[in-house]
């Protein structure tokens, strides 16, 4: 297609994602090695001759990783194969040590799936075309310079053969605002099967395609004319690591690509870098085409034949699913739902917390206190996931009237977080106990004959005087009493 | 076998990729060699037919963690290393 009849009418984007995500498992895809780095681990701590790719090692594939991919297949409504196998693809690059990467190409063990996402509160379902496992590359380190002015480069090998699964999508998505709803869902997802820690340096890893056509060629209900595709030029961005960084990337192509079309110019047909730090995609020279990687069958790995695995393996229920429930099974609104599903953890302890108290005080302590005071924090729930009975607590003892809600939102749960006590401990040592119902009426009764001047105004009609004796016998309090019931006993003395 | 002979341009192509550097005398001299080979390979045609045996399915191990080799057995094959990690030229 020519820049001149690209330019001649509105045009649109087609864009598909290459999405990497590594597995949770407790070791590496073909080999014993952990996946757990240490903290502060040193280089090359985490590898075997197989994972070296020392001559004689022969990889053996991990079975929870196979597990973990029939999850991810089951959950994106994919089809199993009934036999998937794996293949090298050559490349000479250090980051794999053996001048190859152990992928699947012509048998990806799933295939067919799509996820639904909603976009601004329409949904849109996206179609998954595979989804295949390969073993992640090691790091490297350019030293003394960027990857083109590098002096040397070091490697280490601790990541490499963690599993990954590349989940690649039809090219469904029209604007850059839906990759990132869809990375989002796609998350949350993996996050529900518990196959994928968001957390993880490095567990999310994005390459799209972007292509400009005519919007004369998007047919109804969007289909998108292959011919239109196939001839118009496409971009394929790399190095791209979150949500926000793949809407970022595509919005700067789409208006890099309307630009040259408007200038008169062709769009490359090319693989460009995302530069995140300049918000900036950059031509990437690229040596290899597809058949360059001359593929062929991993003839150490025997075949799988996994399909009936989708049946043996339970996943649990998908968070669309538990957002409809949650909001018949307990009356939420679509905001408080949507805010309690947002991670399996968060969603567990709600439904503990819902069925001991009331549901509708544990989704205001779970949605707005606890998930706001940990955002406040830039912690999640998984920083405190070993201090869930604690929060229940604090709910149970609210519940039970034995604290303020004031006091237990201002102070038990502020401390609790700050300084890691547990709310009985900071009851104690705060005074907050809700005060016996004698020490308030005492406070009232001294109120009324410490402050004249406000018996006065408030005989008098003044209506901020009744607020200021209420301030008066809170702090005498110490903020234990309930301002409610303050304000009521005040009137009835001060009535009689 | 082979239905298309190495050539040298095929080698120099495979060369670059590989990151190796041929001139155009090593790279006759590996398309000639390389032909040799494949006309071993043609002997494979005339091997009778025998009884495999069953093609292995479902080869897979346990997700239990078994120990890595530590840094200095990671490393001793190397021939260049720092701080670690194996040591080696610019990648561009």
């Amino acid at each position: 297609m020519t820049a001149k009849a690209l330019s001649e009418g509105e045009l649109v984007s087609v864009i598909g994602l290459e999405v990497h995500v590594q597995l949770e498992t407790d070791t590496k895809i073909f080999c014993g090695c952990s996946t757990e780095p240490a903290d502060g681990e040193a280089p090359n701590t985490r590898t075997c001759p197989t994972c070296l790719g020392l001559p004689g090692a022969l990889p053996v594939v991990n079975e929870g990783a196979v597990e973990a991919a029939v999850k991810v297949g089951k959950a994106l409504d994919a089809d199993i194969a009934e036999q998937t196998r794996f293949h090298r693809k050559n490349y000479y690059y250090p980051d794999l040590p053996k001048n190859f990467q152990i992928t699947q190409y012509d048998a990806p063990i799933c295939a067919d799936g799509s996820l639904e996402v909603s976009v601004a509160g329409r949904r849109r379902e996206i179609g998954i075309q595979r989804a295949h496992l390969e073993e992640d590359p090691g790091s490297l380190q350019h030293q003394g310079g960027s990857i083109d002015t590098a002096d040397y480069t070091l490697v280490d090998y601790n990541r490499a053969g963690t599993p990954l699964m590349e989940i690649v999508t039809d090219p469904d998505f029209r604007t850059p605002t839906e990759t990132r709803a869809f990375l989002a869902k796609l998350e949350e997802v993996l996050e529900y099967l518990g196959v994928f820690d968001a957390a993880r340096d490095g567990s999310l890893r994005i390459d799209a395609n972007i292509s400009l056509i005519p919007e004369a060629d998007v047919g109804e209900g969007g289909s998108i004319d292959t011919d239109a595709l196939a001839s118009a030029n496409r971009t394929e961005v790399k190095n791209i690591s979150s949500h926000k960084g793949a809407e970022q990337a595509l919005a700067y192509e789409v208006t890099r690509q309307k630009n040259a079309v408007q200038r008169g110019r062709a769009v490359e047909q090319e693989t460009r870098h995302w530069d995140e730090s300049r918000g900036i995609t950059v031509s990437m020279r690229s040596k290899e085409a597809e058949k360059d990687y001359r593929y062929f069958r991993e003839a150490d790995l025997p075949p799988l034949s996994v399909r009936g695995w989708r049946e043996r393996i339970d996943i649990p229920e998908l968070p669309d699913a538990r957002r409809e429930r949650f909001r018949e099974a307990y009356g939420l609104d679509e905001e408080s739902a949507a805010k309690l599903t947002s991670t399996k953890a968060v969603a567990d302890f709600y439904e503990d917390v819902a069925g001991r108290f009331d549901p509708d005080l544990a989704a205001t302590w779970v949605a707005d206190n606890l998930l706001g005071e940990l955002n406040y924090r830039d912690m999640s729930i998984t920083d405190v996931d070993h201090r869930l009975e604690e929060f229940a607590r604090l709910v149970e003892l609210v519940d039970a009237g034995e604290i303020t809600t004031k006091n237990a939102e201002e102070v038990v749960l502020r401390t609790m977080l700050d300084e890691g006590d547990d709310p009985d401990a900071v009851i104690d040592a705060e005074g907050l106990g809700t005060a016996p119902d004698e020490e308030v009426a005492v406070a009232v009764g001294e109120a009324i004959e410490e402050n004249s001047d406000a018996v006065a105004d408030y005989h008098a009609g003044e209506g901020g005087a009744i607020n200021f004796l209420v301030g008066q016998v809170m702090g005498k309090t110490g903020g234990s009493a309930d301002p409610g019931d303050v304000n009521e006993l005040l009137r009835e003395r001060l009535e009689e | 076998m082979s239905e298309t002979p190495v050539d040298a341009a095929e080698v120099k192509h495979v060369a670059e990729l590989a990151r190796v550097d041929l001139d155009s005398e090593e790279a006759d001299a590996f398309a000639a060699q390389f032909a040799e080979i494949l006309e071993y390979f043609d002997a494979l045609d005339e091997v009778p037919e025998v009884d495999t045996h069953e093609d292995l399915v479902n080869v897979m191990r346990a997700d239990d963690i078994e120990e890595s080799l530590d840094q200095t057995a990671a490393l001793q094959n190397a021939d260049e290393t720092e701080d670690g990690f194996f040591k080696g030229p610019r990648v561009s």
